[in-house]
């Protein structure tokens, strides 16, 4: 049997409206930067290997945030430490699976893909907003810091309410909508190739937080719709299928008191996207579509 | 107490697709969930769903694959049911906004797949499944679907009367992660479970730590029986650490296997030396196996899969994301050095008893999804048909339940039809050994009353759930591992009857430790050591049914090899594996297949390709 699975060329077309974002050739410059840092990403881990092995480390050290509620000894916050004994290609969720198993089981945080895909296990790893599946232990220095991602409610130990962020998703009319469906029942709707590459990478979100965690707007403004959902609404917005009409009302969503005028363009929460979305480009075209609509301003 | 015309149980791609449906149908349904619905697994598929939606292409000829692939343990109705289905629940996905891969002329894609005589997979790039999740729990809040997240269900309140048959369910027993509190969910029309996968009854596999196979067990313990549960497909490339797939596609484009001497093992060792590395799932998988066995494995635990020979160009425009999979997960970096793999479970064919219709033999339950055993799938799953599967039959079961009229069912289900119990003697003690059962009947006189059923039932789960609290005993952990271990070593691509026995041995020995288990966080604010407790046993009994069908079944069908006979043999094994609780003393026994369909009968070809 064949099981022959031929995976679909990248599809790399750049969209007309793209271009006019006078960003030429971002593709390729995105690549270009990617194929750059993981060669530089090689070098240092080499160098990283060579000194683990010259010191003979075959343990790590990690400092995990506890905190419960309930728990007597656990309402303060504290840092517990863990050595975990370390294998190729270990990753952090791995390494605090293996701590919880091995040593408390009380040690707790979200997870469950282990593959980057169902967001989460987002926290705060050595000072910035990662996904601990996603992150390899030997690119990190020691001792390293497990803490819950902040400017969010802690629940327990890394666990964070994730309710605050789920209502700004649920705040920009998340869902398709259009007014043009074909007639012929088995009939799709067409859509370029171009505009499906328009908003392919907005599509990626996995809900992680991570970017809303990192967003200084967001953590003085508590109203403020963060990059995840503006990046839902983008989505939507540049979706041809939906229509002028729906992107007209989309765009009031978005332009409303709390909503992207209040983007700073400090790029932290594309920094922070484990899934390479390009936040502050998606809110920063928002805005020069709102603009262009003749919306008023706040 | 909370109370719906329907509940759903799970939000995967099957519940979604069910809860909307219900609610198109004019129900009340509401989503009960230890996951947000974003975090489910469906999220993970990557390649495609199939769909005959061309003019050269026709529900006739998926039906047929799907048949053929099956090994001819799928039944008819229900093959035929997901063929004819999914080219419109693709369409409607389509409408509810998925982002497709298109045509030049802006029509959604297709690609060939393994085993289809038609390039009939739909798909969004090579992360189908999460544009699909997506897609649908968008049309979830659209609809304003009550979604009781991080919800963990316990149990079912199912009436006990003698005969599963005559049973009734009322709803459900579910536990909130965040408060520890226990509530029961009325379900006025129906529950329909829709909990996925159980990979975690093996050590490495592609599945979420979260498949745990809660629903097959709940409605094992409830009654249903469990159907052809030994048929597990195994992936042959999945990165070591952590069980991530690593897809075909690094095969289908010229990627090569090789041993620890640097052999192109599939020609050198003779696996096949027509198709090579692209024989199938199976084939790959066994002969990754038996070279490690053989001591030409690497560290002993797998082979290497290198593209490095592509070059660096051909690898960055077609394989970009399986460089970040290696890199992110296995610190891999494939451009430089050949990527470890080697094989995980990936799929279980197996799962609840249903009908076309997703009903069980329990009146008001019902299944759909991959817990669920329609059967379409039979022995062995074609690449691209879970994902239908879920649109398919999450939206039948989600009509049925709400009352629409979807005609007679021609599946029989439970011991409604023909039947023949197995003539298999157990050497070793099955099921339970006196410890807490949550669904445990007590043999008083039958109650029918559904508010009882419900308050009963949910007295049972905080009894248990305060068991396990108070009680000082051993980690679960260690019980997990330990049936993991022996299901990866003993029930995998290869399996022969004294390992079989021994695994079954240890299960037994793991049942023995699992009743001291015990919680040893006394919180009750986001309890996970006592989720993972819960989920503990219900992979015990999965576990259990599985190894008890692969050692009754000797022959070669799809998925399930065994060493002691090494074909199919249609004549003795034309048949479903059923085992049923039966209130805790398992028992094996066989129904028919159905091959007949609509306007034709599927006669058993040799399965090669
Ligand atoms: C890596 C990978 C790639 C795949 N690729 C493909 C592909 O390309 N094409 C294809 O057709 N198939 C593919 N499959 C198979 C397919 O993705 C799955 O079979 C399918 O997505 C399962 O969907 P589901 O809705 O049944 O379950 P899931 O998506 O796993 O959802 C289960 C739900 O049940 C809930 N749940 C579980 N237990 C409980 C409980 N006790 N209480 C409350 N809620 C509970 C969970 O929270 C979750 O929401 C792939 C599978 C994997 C692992
Ligand atoms: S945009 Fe990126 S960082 Fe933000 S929630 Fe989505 S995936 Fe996470
Ligand atoms: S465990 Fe799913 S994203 Fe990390």
């Amino acid at each position: 049997m064949s099981t022959q699975v031929p995976e679909q060329p990248e599809e790399s077309t750049e969209s007309a409206a793209e271009t006019e974002t006078q960003i030429p050739s971002k593709g390729d410059a995105r690549r270009e930067e990617k194929r750059r840092r993981a060669a530089e990403r090689r070098a240092q881990k080499q160098a990283e290997e060579a000194e683990r092995a010259a010191a003979d480390e075959d343990t790590i050290e990690l400092k995990v945030f506890r905190y419960d509620p309930e728990v007597e000894g656990k309402q303060e916050p504290r840092f517990d430490t863990f050595h975990v004994p370390f294998t190729k290609g270990m990753t952090v969720l791995d390494a605090l699976m293996y701590a919880r198993d091995t040593y408390d089981s009380s040690l707790t945080f979200r997870h469950s893909c282990r593959q980057a895909i169902c967001g989460s296990d987002a926290m705060f790893v050595n000072g910035s907003q990662k996904l601990a599946c996603k992150t390899q232990i030997s690119e990190l220095q020691e001792p390293i810091r497990v803490e819950p991602l902040p400017h969010a409610e802690v629940t327990k130990d890394l666990v964070i309410e994730m309710e605050h962020f789920y209502e700004q998703m649920h705040a920009v009319e998340p869902y398709f909508q259009t007014n043009e469906l074909p007639d012929g029942e088995l009939e799709e709707q067409r859509q370029s190739r171009e505009n499906r590459e328009k908003i392919k990478m907005s599509t990626r979100c996995i809900w992680c937080s991570a970017c809303m965690s990192s967003c200084n707007i967001a953590a003085g403004d508590n109203e403020y719709l963060g990059p995840a959902a503006i990046n839902k609404a983008y989505r939507f917005a540049m979706d041809e299928r939906e229509g002028e009409d729906i992107k007209q009302k989309r765009l009031e969503i978005i332009e409303q008191e709390h909503g992207v005028w209040r983007c700073q363009t400090q790029f932290s929460c594309t920094e922070v996207c484990p899934k390479d979305i390009p936040l502050t480009e998606h809110i920063q075209e928002l805005k020069r579509e709102a603009v262009k609509n003749n919306l008023k301003f706040w | 107490m909370h109370e719906h015309d329907v509940i759903v149980v799970g939000a995967g791609g099957a519940g979604l697709r069910a809860a909307i449906a219900a609610q198109e149908a004019g129900a009340d349904a509401a989503i009960v969930s230890k996951l947000h619905p974003v975090r489910s697994h469906t999220g993970a598929a990557e390649g495609g769903i199939n769909a005959a939606l061309r003019e050269a292409d026709s529900w006739e000829d998926h039906a047929y694959d799907t048949m053929k692939g099956s090994d001819y343990l799928g039944d008819a109705p229900a093959v035929e049911a997901l063929c004819k289905g999914s080219p419109e629940e693709v369409i409607t996905l389509e409408h509810w906004g998925m982002p497709f891969s298109r045509e030049e002329d802006g029509r959604v894609s297709q690609r060939p797949f393994g085993g289809l005589s038609f390039p009939r997979t739909t798909y969004a790039g090579a992360e189908t499944g999460h544009q699909m999740l997506h897609a649908m729990y968008e049309q979830v809040v659209k609809r304003g679907i009550t979604v009781y997240d991080e919800w963990h269900v316990m149990d079912l309140a199912v009436t006990d009367e003698e005969d599963p048959e005559d049973r009734t369910c009322y709803g459900v027993v579910a536990y909130d992660i965040a408060s520890g509190e226990i509530s029961g969910f009325r379900a006025n029309d129906g529950v329909i479970l829709a909990t996925g996968g159980m990979g975690q009854v093996y050590d490495h596999t592609t599945n979420a730590v979260a498949n745990t196979g809660d629903g097959v067990a709940m409605a094992y313990r409830a009654g249903v029986p469990m159907e052809d549960m030994e048929f597990i497909q195994f992936h042959p490339t999945t990165l070591p650490s952590t069980g991530v797939l690593i897809s075909e596609g690094v095969r289908g484009e010229g990627g090569i296997l090789y041993n620890a001497e640097g052999e192109r093992f599939m020609f050198e060792h003779g696996y096949a030396n027509n198709a090579g590395e692209l024989a199938s799932r199976d084939v790959v998988s066994r002969a990754e196996l038996t070279e490690v066995n053989e001591g030409r494995g690497i560290e002993d635990e797998y082979v290497h899969l290198d593209m490095r020979h592509l070059g660096e160009e051909r690898i960055i425009d077609r394989l970009e994301n399986i460089l970040h999979l290696a890199e992110d997960f296995e610190g891999a970096d494939g451009l430089t050095e050949p990527m470890p793999v080697k094989p995980g479970q990936h799929y279980g064919m197996g799962g609840v008893e249903t009908n076309e219709h997703g009903e069980t033999c329990i009146s008001g339950l019902y299944a759909v999804g991959e817990c669920a055993c329609a059967s379409v799938h039979g022995a062995n799953r074609l690449g691209g048909n879970a994902l239908p599967e879920l649109i398919v039959f999450g939206k039948r079961a989600g009509r049925h339940a709400a009352g629409d009229d979807l005609g007679e069912a021609e599946i029989p289900t439970g011991k409604t039809g023909e039947y023949e119990m197995a003539d298999y003697e157990f050497e070793t003690e099955l099921g339970e050994l006196g410890g807490t059962s949550p669904a445990a009947a007590d043999g008083g006189a039958v109650v029918t009353d559904p508010e009882t059923v419900l308050s009963a039932a949910v007295q049972r789960a905080e009894a248990y759930v305060e068991e396990l609290m108070d009680r000082r005993g051993r980690n679960h952990a260690e019980i997990r591992s330990a049936v993991q271990k022996t299901m990866t070593q003993h029930v995998n691509v290869f399996r022969e009857e004294p390992g079989l026995k021994q695994a079954l041995e240890d299960i037994q020995e793991a049942r023995e430790a699992y009743k001291d288990v015990a919680v040893s966080d006394p919180s009750r604010t986001y309890n996970t050591d006592l989720i993972h407790t819960m989920e503990t046993r219900n992979l015990l009994d999965i576990a259990e049914a599985l190894t008890m069908g692969a050692l009754a079944r000797k022959e070669f069908r799809g998925a399930h090899w065994r060493k002691e006979n090494q074909i199919r043999d249609d004549e003795e094994w034309l048949k479903h594996t059923m085992v049923s609780w039966n209130d805790g003393e398992p028992e094996l026994w066989y129904k028919p297949v159905i091959l007949e369909g609509e306007n034709k009968t599927y006669e058993p070809k040799v399965r090669s390709y």
